[in-house]
Formats: structure tokens, sequence, C-alpha cells
């Protein structure tokens, strides 16, 4: 395959009430990704855009924004999807061979919204939407199964929680670094149990852009490359009830694709940093599995171990992660951001030293039906 | 629709407040519609059953999700089964909710059904739920065709 590089990145700060308009914030990325990669609006010959109708409140809301994301008169597609698939797609454009450089923009208000009735509308409306599922207390049903599965403790899902509020304290993006402690996190207003207020994401309004180029044009243009060395995706199945929910089959799935391209055979020793799509502190624990960080349902053993804390083998969400910052949408973008910073060495107080190797993950629908990963490096 | 703007915080910047109003009709398609018929008529819950990997589905599916081949025999399953997960909804979402909170939210294994059901649970306090308990399908009496036709599931009682 021929090689696709990340050559600029670039994040608002993640906030509940950004007071900037969906198209200001697609603006204010697009341009500070642009002078992160030292290019003109000229230099972008094909633009993404991701963005999803129910959360922006209008129908083909991509369209609405195409001139902050200089799309007039060049190419661009919308991605309604997790941002990661949004740089998917910008690989397939450039591996096509018709494109030079693609920038994709990932934009979200959802404080603008009601997320509950946003999410309840991704439920079959002949079926089980009527009983107000949303994504909260679809993800309880997972997270309960998860626990009874594998015997994980509320305790050590809260520890996600400790751990990764506290690393968004270094992250000048995050929108919750806070200091709390595992108490905290048990104490704190049940959600729908066993969910509780500290284990769920919080409302985030935040945009994120990345600018990719084909390897000639990255090595001609960029000092510093990322290069993505390997990707996969995979989704199960729609119905919760057709699935395991304690299980990981379309991650495994996802990953050995990512891994296989990457030449990755042990990812805990391969991989120094890793960025996952906690939108629930139980999420982090069930997506190392799947990862193949560590054997199922021993995600509670690996948090346990240290392992992925800032000083361990592998630290994970350095950034805070999904728990310190939800923008829906954006948020498996902002994870590929994320690791492009750790991989230059440019993640500040946040920084993993010497990273080489990162993985960024995203996902889409009810407790994580698809899974998309990227491997980075330098 | 008069429409004011309120001022957001002290940003400087105004907000919009209105509403999405989107009438919509979905069609249930054939498994469903017979789905919705047996218990409507006769209380009696029936799924789809693939020939190939012997799953049978509740909901029923037209279509195996995991041979990807058509389905047409049908099963009737029991109404009662298995409680495979479950939460309490505390927190009140307006216009989504067919209950107020708290209200009880489970997966249910019926007897001869291979894939789980999401479903109310009632007639029960939340700390008396368990994974792994027997319940049973409560009908309504008012049948409509529609999904709280079957009104909650309750603990068997033997």
């Amino acid at each position: 395959m021929d090689k696709v590089a990340i050559i600029g990145v670039a994040q608002t700060k993640y906030q509940r009430y950004n007071p900037a308009s969906h198209a200001e914030m697609a603006y204010e990325v697009t341009c500070k990704a642009l002078e992160d990669a030292e290019l003109t609006i000229d230099d972008i010959d094909n633009t993404i855009t991701v963005c999803n109708d129910f959360w922006d409140g209008r129908t083909i809301s991509c369209m609405t924004i195409t001139e902050a994301t200089g799309s007039h008169k060049v190419p661009t597609t919308n991605v309604e999807g997790d941002g990661t698939y949004g740089a998917l797609m910008g690989i397939m454009r450039l591996l096509s061979g018709l494109h030079d450089i693609t920038l994709v923009v990932a934009q979200s208000k959802v404080s603008e919204g009601i997320p509950a009735v946003i999410t309840n509308a991704m439920f079959d409306p002949v079926y089980e939407r009527i009983l107000g599922l949303d994504a909260i207390n679809s993800s309880a049903l997972q997270m309960r199964s998860y626990m009874h599965k594998y015997g994980i403790t509320e305790g050590q899902c809260a520890n996600v929680s400790v751990k990764n509020h506290k690393n968004a304290k270094a992250n000048p993006y995050a929108h919750m670094p806070l200091d709390i402690t595992a108490d905290d996190v048990l104490k704190s207003r049940l959600l729908a149990d066993p969910i509780k207020l500290l284990d769920a994401s919080p409302v985030s309004d935040g945009a994120c852009a990345i600018i990719m180029a084909g390897e000639a044009v990255a090595r001609k243009r960029c000092s510093n490359p990322v290069w993505i060395r390997g990707v996969g995706h995979c989704a199960d199945a729609y119905h919760l009830g057709d699935r395991d929910l304690a299980d990981v089959d379309a991650l495994i799935s996802a990953a050995g694709r990512a891994y296989g391209m990457a030449g990755i055979q042990d990812p805990v020793k391969e991989i120094d940093v890793a960025e996952v799509y906690d939108a629930f502190s139980y999420m982090e624990l069930m997506w190392m599995e799947g990862l193949g960080f560590c054997g199922r349902g021993e995600g509670g053993d690996m948090i346990d171990s240290g392992t992925t804390q800032m000083d361990g083998a592998l630290p994970v969400n350095p950034s805070g992660g999904v728990l310190s910052a939800h923008p829906v949408q954006v948020a498996g973008l902002a994870r590929i951001a994320e690791t492009v910073l750790q991989l230059r060495g440019e993640a500040g107080a946040r920084q993993v030293k010497g990273a080489k190797v990162a993985l960024a993950h995203g996902i889409e629908g009810a407790c994580g039906q698809g899974h998309c990963v990227f491997i980075l490096g330098r | 629709m008069a429409v004011s703007s309120e001022e957001l915080g002290n940003t400087g910047t105004l907000k919009y407040p209105s509403r999405i109003k989107l009438p919509y009709t979905w069609h249930a398609g054939k498994a469903g519609s017979r789905f919705y018929r047996e218990i409507k008529d006769h209380r009696k819950i029936w799924g789809t059953k693939c020939h190939r990997c012997g799953w049978v589905y509740v909901p029923p599916r037209e279509t195996c999700p995991r041979c990807f081949l058509d389905i047409d025999e049908w099963v009737k399953v029991g109404d009662a089964g298995t409680l495979l997960t479950y939460t309490i909804t505390r927190y009140s979402v307006p216009g989504i909710q067919p209950l107020e909170p708290p209200y009880a939210l489970g997966i249910i294994k019926l007897d001869g059904a291979s894939s789980g059901l999401v479903h109310l649970l009632g007639e029960i306090e939340p700390e008396d739920i368990r994974v792994g308990m027997r319940v049973q399908a409560v009908f309504r009496e008012a049948r409509e065709g529609n999904y709280l036709d079957i009104k909650y599931f309750r603990p068997l009682r033997s």
C-alpha cells in the first residue's frame, strides 16, 4: 500500500457551551490546521466533513459549512459517523491517486440539542425506541452485562474515570479536568444503574481538523509527517439483543485488520500510546480487551495493574479521553489528532516520552456497534 | 412560529431556541407485522428461525443477520425467559420515556429464542432485580399492535 500521512492537526478547546456557531467552529479548526501544516486553502484539493443531521438540527447539515471549510469548488463529501471514519475516507481519497491533499473537518455542538432525545432516535422506531432507550441506559445494559460475565467491578470502572480526568489536567483542549477519587465516582449521582454521573462523558461542543497527504506530497511539503501504518474497521449487529453485549467481536476484527497492515503482533509491547473512545468508564476496559491489550475479561486487571497510567508501559488516553470531552462525531478524530501530537513530541505536559507508535480508536452506534482503529507512526 | 433570541450566558452571542417537529410513519415490514398481529390477536410471541445456523430471532427477521440468508420458518417462543442484563433509568427525558423514572429495562432471552428482547421490567423493586432471574411477559388488555402490547416482563410466578 502507498503511504498516507497526517501533516496538520487542530482542535478547539472542548467546552459545554461554545458560543461559536457550527460554521465558526469549523472555520477556526480549518485555519489552525492549515497553519499547523504550513499550507494555504489553495493547497487543499478536496475536503471531507463529518457531521450528522440529527446532532446539527438540520437536513444535509454538511452543506451549510462548506464556506467555513474552504470547500467551494473542490470535491467535498460528508461522513455521517465518527470522525475516525472521516479520516478513513481521507485515506481512500488519497490512495485513489486523484487527490494530493485532503482536509477532514468534524464539528459538533452537543449542547444545542437534547442528547437523550437524539440518541433515542438511533433505536428501531418499530421496536425498542418506544422504551426510551438512549446512549446512557443502553450503555448501562452493556456495562451490567460486561460486569456480570467477567466479574468486573464498579470500582475498576471508576478507576478509568479517575485516571482519565486526571490526565485531562495536562490537556489544554480537555473539557473536564478533575481531581477525583474512585469513591467520588462511586458516590456520584446514579444515572442508569450501574452508570453514575462520573462514569459518563460530558456534553461537549468542539471541532477538530486534520490534513492528510500521500507519501510524495507529504515528504515534499511536511517536515514532521505522521504516517498511517494501519487501519481497520468493522461493525456488529444493530439490535442489542443480537449481540453478546459483554463481548467485542467487531473491535477484535477491526484491530486485527489494523495490526495486520501495521505488522503489529504484540500491541502492548509495540504500541507506545493509545487514545480510545471511552464514552463511559467501562468502555475503556472493554475496548482494551478488543484491542488485544489484555485477554477477554481482563480489562479490570489491566487498569488495576497500572499499565495504562501515564507512567505505565502503555498509557491509555493521556488526553483525558472522551470521558474528559465528548463532542459527538468529533471525538474519534480528536483521538487521531491527539496521537499525532504525541508522535510529534508536541503533547506538552501529557507527552508520553519517545512515543513512536500510537493507536487511535473511534466507535459508532449503540454500545460500540462499529469500531475504527488507526495505527500511526513517526 | 415566533421565536426570540436569548443571550447565551455572558458570551455576547445569542442563541435561538426552536423546535424540530417531524411527523413520520414507519412500516413494520412483513415480519414485524406478523409479530405484532400475533401478540395483539393471540397473546403469542413468534420468532423466525434460520435454517442454516438455527438461530431463532425475536423480534422476527426476514434475513438472518449471521448468515445473510432468507428466513421463512416461523416458530412460537415462550412468553417466559431469562434476564440477561438490566438497568434502572433514573433521569427524566420528556417526550421519549414510556414511564415516569425511575423505571427498569432489561434484555430477556425468551425460552426457545436465541436473541435477546429489550423490554420493560415491572412488578418488581429495583433492588430485587437479578441477572439470570426468570421473567414472564404481561400483555396489555387493550392491544394496539405495537411494542408496548407487551406491557412489561414481571418475575415468573411458579
